[in-house]
């Protein structure tokens, strides 16, 4: 019943293309611009395999085998206590794991010689609670990781900071302190950060769970833009909405294992697990 | 007691007393202070970190330096240091450090402990996502700390640190037990050489306590306007 192989070898196709809706326009700038990376068009950039972890004596994931490829956007969802939180961030090292493997772009994250800085600056992250740092203007938010990490000027990281604050619609707050701004102003200038830093993908932990109803929209509308412009994206969210938008699959998690893993109709039209089944119901009957 | 009180004595003594012995007291308040900030921000960084052993030598330095009385360090710096100095350089005397020298060594490694306790609270104090976002972004343990962590349980225990200063303030006039001419110092000998105790003693509280509360007061402004919009 339960499939946690990949998804059959369909090449994932460009997620601006899939949609009747075309690609960014000539007028704006794409929010996006990717660094360089090894993978081509359809192999995986996150390659998962046979995860598990454990807090102490109590199992977190089990055995968890997915892989997302460029240009794919990729839903994680399930119930709270699920592992799908955990597992995004075991993606990122942020969380250590002590069986499997994940790779990105070919960097195995949990081998100790990886230079684990350098994997991260290139693997974007947003935050259920924003984690702005609040002592920060948010220019000087947007820029910190740019000069320190990447070894960009002053003015460099400023002027791209700032650029990708305009595409957030957010320019005219760039001398403000995170305190100032609504939650949903706070998570945009989240995502324009971890954009600042050109990533190969980027990773979304529940970005809008912590926002008020009103201003969860403004927050998907930058990631669907930035998802049709064929950023690679794992997202875990709730948001089913986003996930028929613009996903092309969805994973379903449920006590640390990968219950379900497939394409968006799939898993809308015709979910094969019966704990998938009720999980769509609860969360899609109001 | 009070009937030839003579505000002559004090007068005269003022430059002695201020140019000698506050100079003195401050110097030492202030390097001490940045220098037991410094090495006890240190030891709570080594306190939290993850790393076999090092949380356990941090607790051990914290808790035998806050379980011996301040005099007794004191002194123990001063009469033993110069030994161990020869001890460890093989020299053929005792390794003179001087009083200053050996003040200042003592309230920067005893206050460390002090300062470390505070820093401690100040970085758990700090959201684990801060530091979850630092390593995010691809900044390393040292400059995660450094740009985010650090500057924000800075501010946040400020109020703290400057309070503790002028505990240590106010310890440092333990230094008399070396002779040294600190403010207390300077004050005790213009006593004992005037015969003028209760004027010198009197005038010392008074400009102790006088310093010490508008410090207190200055604190208690800044703490709210240091205070981070969240």
């Amino acid at each position: 019943m339960t499939s946690s192989a990949m998804p059959p070898a369909a090449p994932a196709p460009n997620p601006a293309s899939s949609l009747e809706v075309p690609p960014t326009g000539p007028v704006t700038a794409p929010l996006a611009t990717p660094a360089a990376t090894q993978a081509a068009p359809g192999t995986p950039m996150i390659a998962i395999d046979n995860v598990s972890k454990w807090y102490g004596d109590f199992q977190v994931l089990t055995n968890c085998t997915t892989a997302t490829r460029k240009g794919e956007v990729v839903v994680v969802c399930g119930p709270s206590g699920s592992g799908k939180s955990t597992l995004i961030k075991c993606v990122n090292a942020l969380e250590p794991f002590q069986k499997g493997q994940i790779t990105v772009d070919g960097t195995q994250v949990a081998n100790r010689k990886t230079n684990l800085p350098k994997l991260r600056s290139r693997v974007g992250m947003v935050f259920q609670h924003f984690e702005l740092f609040p002592h920060l203007t948010i220019t000087d938010n947007l820029s910190l990781a740019q000069r320190k990490v990447l070894g960009r000027g002053k003015d460099e990281a400023v002027a791209k900071g700032l650029a990708l604050l305009e595409r957030v619609g957010l320019k005219a707050h760039a001398h403000k302190f995170p305190g100032q701004l609504s939650g949903g102003q706070q998570q945009r200038v989240a995502i324009a950060r971890a954009l600042a830093m050109n990533p190969i993908v980027m990773l979304f932990d529940e970005p809008t769970s912590a926002l008020d109803p009103e201003m969860v929209g403004e927050v998907l509308d930058v990631m669907v833009e930035l998802a049709r412009e064929g950023m690679t994206m794992m997202v875990v969210t709730h948001e089913m909405g986003f996930a028929r938008k613009v996903a092309n699959r969805v994973i379903f998690m449920d006590k640390g294992e990968i219950v379900e893993d497939a394409h968006k109709e799939d898993f809308f039209g015709s979910p094969r697990s019966e704990r998938a089944q009720q999980f769509l119901s609860r969360i899609l009957s109001h | 007691m009070f009937a030839d009180f003579d505000f002559k004595v004090i007068l005269n003594a003022l430059p002695y007393l201020f140019l000698d012995g506050m100079t003195f007291t401050l110097t030492l308040t202030a390097l001490a202070a940045v220098g037991g900030v410094v090495l006890g921000t240190l030891i709570a960084m080594m306190r939290l970190s993850g790393i076999p052993g090092l949380p356990q030598v941090a607790k051990i330095y914290v808790n035998f330096m806050r379980s011996l009385p301040l005099v007794l360090v004191i002194f123990w710096f001063y009469f033993l240091v110069p030994y161990i100095g020869q001890w460890l350089t093989g020299a053929e005397r005792p390794i003179q450090v001087g009083a200053f020298s050996s003040s200042l060594i003592t309230f920067t490694l005893f206050e460390a402990a002090y300062f470390s306790e505070i820093m401690r609270a100040g970085i758990q104090s700090i959201p684990k996502g801060q530091a979850a976002a630092a390593s995010a972004l691809g900044l390393t343990y040292w400059q995660s700390m450094g740009n985010v962590i650090l500057p924000q349980a800075f501010r946040n225990m400020l109020p703290v640190l400057l309070t503790q200063t002028i505990v240590l303030f106010q310890d440092t006039s333990l230094v008399y037990v070396l002779s040294i001419t600190d403010f207390l110092g300077a004050a005790s000998k213009v006593a004992q050489r005037d015969g003028r105790l209760v004027e010198m003693y009197l005038f010392a509280a008074v400009v102790y306590f006088t310093i010490c509360f508008i410090a207190s007061l200055l604190v208690r402004r800044l703490q709210r306007r240091v205070a981070i919009i969240r």
